[in-house]
């Protein structure tokens, strides 16, 4: 149980993370989206204790992080945004070293370090030294060093992150077993790895949420959810058109287009009108296009796609940095600039 | 989980970080090098015609002035090169217990390469007849000593990520703690500033209280000297790396 109330970072007159709350239950999954710089990794370092809050609380299993830091860090197992390990270590080392941390010894330490081993598949290459090996393998060994007391609640930066298709798939199937019993909290800006395992998601975008729902609720909400593409048999060119308005003045839809009108076919999509539309657009398209003998070959509507939900409630970040840059650029140019100041909390910000 | 086995985990991995290097054997090698040229040559160790290891002792406070900021400069350094300062600072330890253990770890090391030093007590009871109750008391007082610099070089080590930097630092802060009491620059000093003066600055310096030391006096006042340099280093390690978490 991971319990976020009103929480905030500046870095100095930036404010990276802006009044945060939200809650994870055991037995919940929760992708945690935004673009690079959205405040992903902060939100992250300040749930666990890593980074202090400049306001607002968190709470894991109960345990405030602030007043009662040792409690709650015992709860969960972190994977940091770089996955960061001790070079000059063998994993096995590491992951002795790492169980140790957490208070576990003997019989108990070995068979974590088995479990996390086995869970991870670096059983190869237990022995090597950490530096020699693959960057897919330093970060499943810091991935087993987050599970090794089989925490109840799991956070994981980037967990996918610099993993090939395969062991991605396995590190998701992971994250989804475990997601039946613990709380996760994982980030990504892999919009499909939402989809696959994600309970819930939340997208947060200039240290604000900006979506917070089921993966199938945020797609709902996508442009072009819920509209009807149909496949007609081929027509006349001069027909096409004429079908189309057709289309646009049945009950409950609100504009069509044509999106391919070649020899062979002639594909149309038909957009709702959110405000009158009760139920599905397809059934009555279709009873409409079979009674006119247009030659319906396929109806389909249309799920909406996550990337442009992501696309709509971001993409404004992009257009107004390149703005903010361009008065910076202004700016710069009329008073001597001053350095930004380098002091080691800024690095946060950067990362 | 005691809070002494959250230091002895911290300390166990790093001891062995030093000894998986090759760094670690090059170090102790130097070390005995230099501390036996010092001790036979300039410290004029058969000259003196007395079984005592004062030739021996007395450089140690310029011996530790490179080589134990060598020793400490990777402490918090490389953790936060790494990245693994995160991992560090979100697992269930307090803070405190990480920057002791990791001292404890360094401060081992060095009494490790200190000890390989005793063919030197063999020499000294072989051609004549010391006191080893001086001997062992300068041994206690010379890894009080080291264990002071080692809480500087700490300090600097949390100071940056970059190793050389604290290195540099933690050799200048030594070094201004050794020569504030060093004979030549308090007679220097005298030409201008008051003896009550330089009393006074010479109070801070390692040299000041390593010199009972060297001539056999283990004084609780200079141990006292030695740890609360030592406590002042880790408080200030630990406020630095809270200060660059906020």
């Amino acid at each position: 149980m991971i319990e976020v109330n009103n929480l905030s970072k500046s870095f100095g007159p930036k404010q990276a993370v802006n009044q945060l709350s939200f809650t994870v239950r055991p037995g919940e999954v929760l992708g945690f989206l935004g673009p690079n710089g959205a405040g992903k990794s902060t939100t992250m370092r300040m749930i666990t204790g890593f980074l202090p809050p400049t306001s607002g609380s968190v709470k894991v299993c109960g345990f405030d992080i602030v007043a009662q830091p040792i409690e709650a860090k015992k709860k969960f197992g972190y994977l940091p945004e770089a996955a960061p390990s001790y070079a000059d270590m063998t994993v096995l080392s590491f992951l002795n070293f790492s169980a140790e941390l957490r208070g576990l010894s003997g019989t108990a330490k070995k068979n974590a370090v088995r479990r996390a081993v086995d869970l991870t598949f670096l059983d190869s290459v237990l022995g090597q030294d950490i530096e020699t090996l693959s960057k897919g393998y330093k970060h499943r060994t810091c991935l087993a060093q987050s599970l090794i007391h089989d925490p109840e609640v799991l956070i994981l930066d980037e967990p996918t992150d610099g993993l090939d298709p395969n062991q991605k798939h396995e590190v998701r199937q992971l994250i989804k077993r475990m997601g039946e019993t613990k709380t996760i909290i994982f980030s990504t800006h892999i919009l499909e790895e939402v989809e696959a395992v994600c309970a819930r998601a939340i997208i947060i975008d200039r240290g604000n949420i900006v979506a917070n729902g089921t993966p199938a609720e945020l797609k709902a909400s996508a442009a072009l959810a819920g509209s009807v593409i149909m496949t007609l048999r081929a027509q006349d060119s001069t027909d096409a058109d004429a079908i189309r308005q057709k289309i646009s003045t049945r009950p409950g839809v609100l504009r069509s287009e044509i999106m391919v009108a070649d020899g062979n076919r002639l594909i149309l999509r038909a957009l709702p009108d959110r405000g009158k539309l009760q139920g599905s657009l397809s059934g009555p398209l279709a009873e409409w296009a079979i009674s006119e003998r247009l030659g319906l070959e396929d109806i389909r509507v249309e799920e909406g796609r996550l990337d442009d939900v992501f696309r709509a409630l971001t993409v404004t970040d992009a257009a107004s940095q390149q703005a903010k840059k361009q008065e910076a650029l202004e700016a710069a140019a009329a008073p001597p600039p001053s350095p930004p100041p380098s002091t080691p909390a800024n690095e946060g910000a950067q990362a | 989980m005691s809070a002494w086995a959250g230091i002895k985990t911290i300390a166990k991995r790093e001891l062995a970080a030093y000894f998986d290097a090759p760094i670690a054997y090059v170090f102790i090698v130097i070390f005995l090098l230099l501390a036996g040229f010092f001790t036979f040559t300039f410290g004029s160790f058969f000259e003196r015609g007395e079984a005592s290891l004062v030739s021996f002792f007395s450089w140690h406070p310029w011996l530790y002035l490179f080589l134990v900021p060598a020793v400490g400069m990777r402490l918090w350094a490389e953790e936060r090169r790494l990245g693994t300062m995160e991992l560090l600072m979100t697992m269930p330890i307090a803070p405190w217990q990480a920057i002791v253990g990791k001292f404890l770890a360094s401060w081992a090391f060095i009494a490790i390469a200190l000890l390989l030093t005793f063919p030197v007590i063999i020499t000294v009871n072989w051609l004549g007849n010391p006191d080893n109750g001086v001997i062992v008391a300068g041994y206690i007082g010379s890894l009080f000593m080291a264990g002071a610099y080692l809480a500087i070089a700490s300090m600097t080590s949390a100071l940056s990520r970059n190793q050389v930097v604290s290195f540099v630092l933690a050799v200048m802060i030594c070094l201004a703690l050794v020569m504030v009491g060093f004979n030549p620059v308090t007679s220097l000093m005298s030409r201008w500033a008051s003896p009550a003066f330089i009393e006074a600055v010479a109070a801070f310096s390692v040299m000041t209280h390593f010199d009972g030391v060297v001539k056999g006096v283990l004084d609780f006042k200079d141990v006292v000297y030695f740890a609360s340099v030592i406590g002042f280093g880790l408080f200030a390690t630990g406020v630095i790396i809270r200060s660059q978490r906020a």
